[in-house]
Formats: structure tokens, C-alpha cells, sequence
């Protein structure tokens, strides 16, 4: 296929078209100190051997290995069985672009169908789309969602919810004629009160979003917004930011949920300092016309056999253009290609098996630091694996800052996101710590009496 | 149905005229050259459109086209039993595939469509 590079003259043409000056308007809206064109001082270039001297001084920074970390908040430290390295990393399934035409990619298109059809599975509910960036993005497809469907401009959202989705919800609305209205959780709870959202909702509501377990680590009665908000016309959406809770609980599907949303990092993605993270979107089947992005279907061919292609696609963008149902037109297909194998490789008893030591071990942690009166556990009921820890004798990032000097990385200062919540760390257990690792922590909880 | 009462769009729409209020659905000629309808993408009743403003879509295995209203006015009626069954489109245009109805706000706007006859006529030259 032969290239047309753009002449001085058509991007000329293209900027007076649009009424800018200068390329560099189009990014007005980063901040200037992130801005590519604002990087100076740019090193100069070095030889392959320098340049790897000094990439192995950067990786001696990451002294991660050497702690014991308990952080969570939306990214887990979960066991990854080597089979996913070795099969996600082979070269049919590593391509700078998602193989989508159906004549050379039965294998990729299964894994997505496949990978689908757990998600349905796990969440218990119809249509699965083929995965979206993250969490945060996922929830905030979400509530585009449920705006679409109802056609009606609020939308209710907790503000118990992972405060960094939120905020990208906060940010995909901010030029569309969507209102949000946040719904403030009961302090002493951790969750929301469903008689005050009861009395916040209006038939004005397009849906609700809710987070569950919610950011302080507390499972929601998702069955009680649920029913508030149907009575309402507007739709149930759950957003799920540990991927881990959903084999452990009862599924959204079950609840009265219509729209699940979040992050499944958790299912064979490592931590990478933030990503790729893999975003998940499920709903019931009278949503499917309105879902966003990419979705694998199961058909057969002209001689009967069994295969797959991409489906509904007059939803997107590249056909649809400005009436599209989202500017979503790709997936994070290897991300979901690992979950697909991953999950695979665990099966049901498997998931629920890994998911029941996470509470365990969180469940260990509640019972024994309750001996301590330096600090409390503020949520003891109804957790999976995060509790919000309060720090009762001193300053929560002092004592943070103790416990590193311990090896011990014990928590999130939730002061970053609720003034709330000063004197308190959310604190995170999966299945990777060891009796040893939480024992150790315990005891040095213990020591800072 | 019989065909000669109904007008005609440059665009294959077919409108029927009762009163204040006009039924809209696509003509023979379109739903062959559309192929087999797989979706319609209805208006909501109570929306308001005008004159040449794309008001639904329909989805067939060969392409999605907009339907553009050739009326401005209040849609009145959508039918829904489209879907459920949009081969209807497909299987009776004129009858069962009707799409929308619309209150007439400009009955001028009538007189830019074309009569059952020239609508024939139009074809032939396509």
C-alpha cells in the first residue's frame, strides 16, 4: 500500500479549517510542564553500552522486591502463573495492532470471545464487550451508558467510588450535557445509606453509580440501590475496582444490577507502576445496541464450521462517526487475552479458592490487630480484602513512614483523597502475603504502641 | 396499499398524508437496495425535527443509511413491532414497515414531494 505523508499545504489548509494558528493549540488543555514540547535539557545520545549502564542504574532504584507491601486501592499484587508470561508473550498474539479481521485471526477473536463470555460469567450478566482501558474509563463508558439509553442528563454517583475514577468521569463529562450529583456515603458505615439515596434520586436520574466493595474495602447493598434507582427508571451501574471480589460475593447480575463496570488487573496483569490495566463493561442485552467499543460474536461460516468476527460494529466509530455510541474503537486485546488465559487456567474452584485466602488473610488481620489500642480497624463488617486502618496515636503518614523503615509498605493515606479520612491508611491483603509477612506487620503495628 | 396515494423522496422515503399527521417508512426500491434490514434505530416519540434532519437509522447486512425526515414536526408514533421484526421493512415497506409519524408543522413542506407517478418516473432514470 503505498503512503500519502501530508504536504506543508494540506495541514495549512486543515489548521485554518479548524481556526487554530499553530499544532501546538491542540494541546492546550495538558498541563504546560507535561507538555512534550516543554521537555528541555533532552540528554544527548549515548551508546548501546552507556545507555544500558545507566538504564541498570535506574532499575536499582526499584527496591520494591525488598517490602512487604499491603497497597492497594485499585491495583493488586496477585499471583501470575508463568503459563500466562509464556503464551501471552507468544509472537502470534504480540502485535503492535489488535487482529481483527476474522481470515487470519480465529485464534485472537476466540480469545476475546472467550475472555467475554467469564466476564459474563463472573459479573452474571449478558453482554460483555471485549474489554476497554481501565477501571476509570470503564466507569466513566458506563455512565455514558446509561445517559444513551435513558436519555436523561444526571446521573448519581457515590462518593465512596475509587476517587481517580471520579475524577476521569469528571473529565469525559466536562464538555457534554451530562450533570453529575454526587451522593455522600454515611462516615460511620463506609457505605451508602439507601433511605438518603433514596431521597436524592428523581425520576431526573438516568442511573446511579455505585462502587462495591467501595473504596474503603466495604461491600454495598447492591440489591437495595438497585431497586431504589429501577424505581426511578434509571439504571443500577456497579463499578468493581478489585476484580477479585466478584467470585467472593454475590454477582452484580443477582443484585439487580444492569451495568457492571472496572478493572480486572487483577486477573494475570502485574502492577507495571500502573499499567496497561484492562477495563471491563458488561450489561443486560437490552443495553447491547448502546454498548461501547469492540464486541467478538460466535457465528459459523459458509460451510457450517464455527468462528468468530467481530459483531454490531455499526455501533462504532468508524462507521457511525459523530453518532457512534463512543469515541471507544479499540480494546486492550493483549490485556484481555492474558485475563482469558488466566482465568482459564484457574477455573471455577480455582478463583474461588484464591479469592477466599484474600479474605482470609484480611480477616487474620482484623482479629489480631484488634489487641492494639494504637489503632482500630474502621469497617469491620462486610470487607473482602481492603479495610481502612485508623491511626489513633500519631500522624498516619509518620507512621507509614515507620513501618517502611521496617521493610513494611503498610497502607494508603486516605488523607490524599477524603479530608474525612485524615488519620486513616486503606490496607490491602491478597493472597501473596505469607502467615510470616501479616505476622510481622501485626507485630510491628504492636510496636508503635 | 394502494401506492398512488402515497409521495415520495428524492432519498426513497414514501410519506401518507392523514390529516395533520404523516406516516414515513422507505420505499420498494430502497428496501431492495438496502438488502435484508437488520436494525432500525427508532426516534423517540415527542422529539421534534426538521425538514431534512436524519431522525433514525436503519441497518441492514450491506450498510447503515439515516432515514431523514422529509416533514418538520413532532414525532407522534414510532413503531415499535420494528424491533422485534425490522424484516418487516424488508417484507412489506408500505404496510407493516411503516417507521414513524409525525405531526405536520409546515403543510408546504408537502409540496416538494413527489407524486406516486413522478416518484416512478425518478426511478427509471436512476
Amino acid at each position: 500500500m503505498r503512503y500519502f505523508p501530508l504536504t506543508n499545504t494540506d495541514r495549512e489548509e486543515m489548521k485554518k479549517e479548524i481556526g487554530i494558528n499553530d499544532v501546538k493549540e491542540l494541546f492546550s488543555d495538558i498541563p504546560k510542564e507535561k507538555s512534550y514540547f516543554s521537555l528541555k535539557n533532552f540528554p544527548p545520545m549515548l551508546h548501546e553500552n552507556e545507555l544500558i549502564r545507566d538504564f541498570k542504574k535506574y532499575g536499582e532504584k526499584n527496591t520494591f522486591s525488598n517490602f512487604s507491601s499491603f497497597l492497594g486501592g485499585g491495583a493488586y499484587d496477585h499471583f501470575i502463573p508463568e503459563t500466562v508470561k509464556y503464551l501471552s508473550s507468544r509472537g502470534e498474539f504480540l502485535t503492535p495492532y489488535t487482529p481483527y479481521q476474522p481470515e487470519v485471526s480465529q485464534g485472537s477473536l476466540q480469545a476475546m470471545f472467550e475472555y467475554q463470555t467469564m466476564i459474563s460469567m463472573l459479573t452474571g450478566l449478558d453482554i460483555s464487550n471485549s474489554s476497554l482501558y481501565d477501571g476509570g474509563t470503564a466507569a466513566a463508558e458506563g455512565v455514558l451508558l446509561a445517559a444513551r439509553k435513558t436519555r436523561k442528563k444526571r446521573i448519581a454517583i457515590a462518593s465512596n467510588i475509587h476517587p481517580e475514577y471520579l475524577e476521569i468521569i469528571k473529565t469525559y463529562v466536562q464538555n457534554i450535557d451530562i450533570e453529575i450529583d454526587i451522593v455522600e456515603h454515611d462516615i460511620s458505615t463506609g457505605t451508602i445509606n439507601p433511605e438518603k439515596l433514596d431521597s436524592i434520586l428523581t425520576e431526573e436520574h438516568g442511573g446511579i453509580l455505585f462502587q462495591s466493595p467501595n473504596f474503603f474495602g466495604v461491600i454495598e447493598d447492591s440489591e437495595k440501590i438497585s431497586g431504589i434507582i429501577h424505581k426511578y427508571k434509571g439504571y443500577s451501574i456497579q463499578a468493581v475496582s478489585e476484580a477479585f471480589s466478584l467470585p467472593f460475593i454475590s454477582s452484580p447480575g443477582s443484585n439487580g444490577v444492569d451495568i457492571a463496570v472496572g478493572e480486572a488487573q487483577s486477573f494475570g496483569l502485574p502492577l507495571s507502576f500502573g499499567g496497561p490495566f484492562l477495563g471491563f463493561i458488561v450489561a443486560k442485552k437490552e443495553l447491547v445496541r448502546q454498548m461501547p467499543g469492540r464486541l467478538v460474536g460466535q457465528t459459523v461460516d459458509s460451510e457450517g464450521k464455527r468462528g468468530y468476527v467481530l459483531t454490531l460494529s455499526t455501533r462504532e466509530q468508524h462507521i457511525k462517526r459523530e453518532k457512534a455510541t463512543s469515541n471507544i474503537c479499540s480494546n486492550q486485546a493483549w490485556c484481555a487475552l492474558r485475563a482469558s488465559i488466566y482465568l482459564t487456567l484457574l477455573g471455577e474452584s480455582g478463583l474461588k479458592d484464591i479469592s477466599k485466602s484474600n479474605h482470609l488473610n484480611t480477616t487474620y488481620f482484623v482479629n489480631k490487630v484488634s489487641d492494639f489500642s494504637n489503632v482500630e480497624v474502621k469497617y469491620k463488617r462486610n470487607f473482602f480484602n481492603e479495610i481502612v486502618l485508623e491511626i489513633k496515636n500519631m500522624d498516619s503518614e509518620l507512621f507509614l513512614s515507620e513501618l517502611k523503615k521496617k521493610n513494611i509498605l503498610a497502607g494508603i493515606p486516605l488523607k490524599w483523597f477524603f479530608e474525612e479520612y485524615k488519620n486513616s491508611i486503606l490496607v490491602n491483603f491478597t493472597e501473596l502475603h505469607t502467615r510470616e509477612q501479616i505476622d510481622n506487620f501485626i507485630k510491628s503495628v504492636g510496636e508503635l504502641q | 396499499m394502494d401506492q398512488k396515494n402515497l409521495k415520495f423522496t428524492n432519498d426513497h422515503e414514501w410519506i401518507r398524508v392523514d390529516g395533520t399527521v404523516a406516516t414515513i417508512g422507505v420505499s420498494d426500491y430502497a428496501q431492495k437496495e438496502l438488502g435484508d434490514v437488520v436494525y432500525i434505530e427508532l426516534p423517540q416519540v415527542g422529539d421534534t425535527f426538521s425538514k431534512g434532519d436524519a431522525c433514525s437509522n436503519i441497518e441492514s447486512v450491506k450498510a447503515v443509511n439515516d432515514i431523514y425526515t422529509p416533514l418538520s414536526g413532532e414525532i407522534t408514533e414510532v413503531n415499535e413491532s420494528l424491533e422485534d421484526k425490522p424484516e418487516s421493512i424488508n417484507q412489506s415497506p408500505y404496510e407493516d414497515g411503516w417507521i414513524f409519524k409525525i405531526r405536520i408543522d409546515n403543510s408546504e413542506e408537502l409540496d416538494d414531494l413527489m407524486s406516486s407517478d413522478k416518484y416512478e418516473e425518478y426511478l427509471k432514470g436512476i
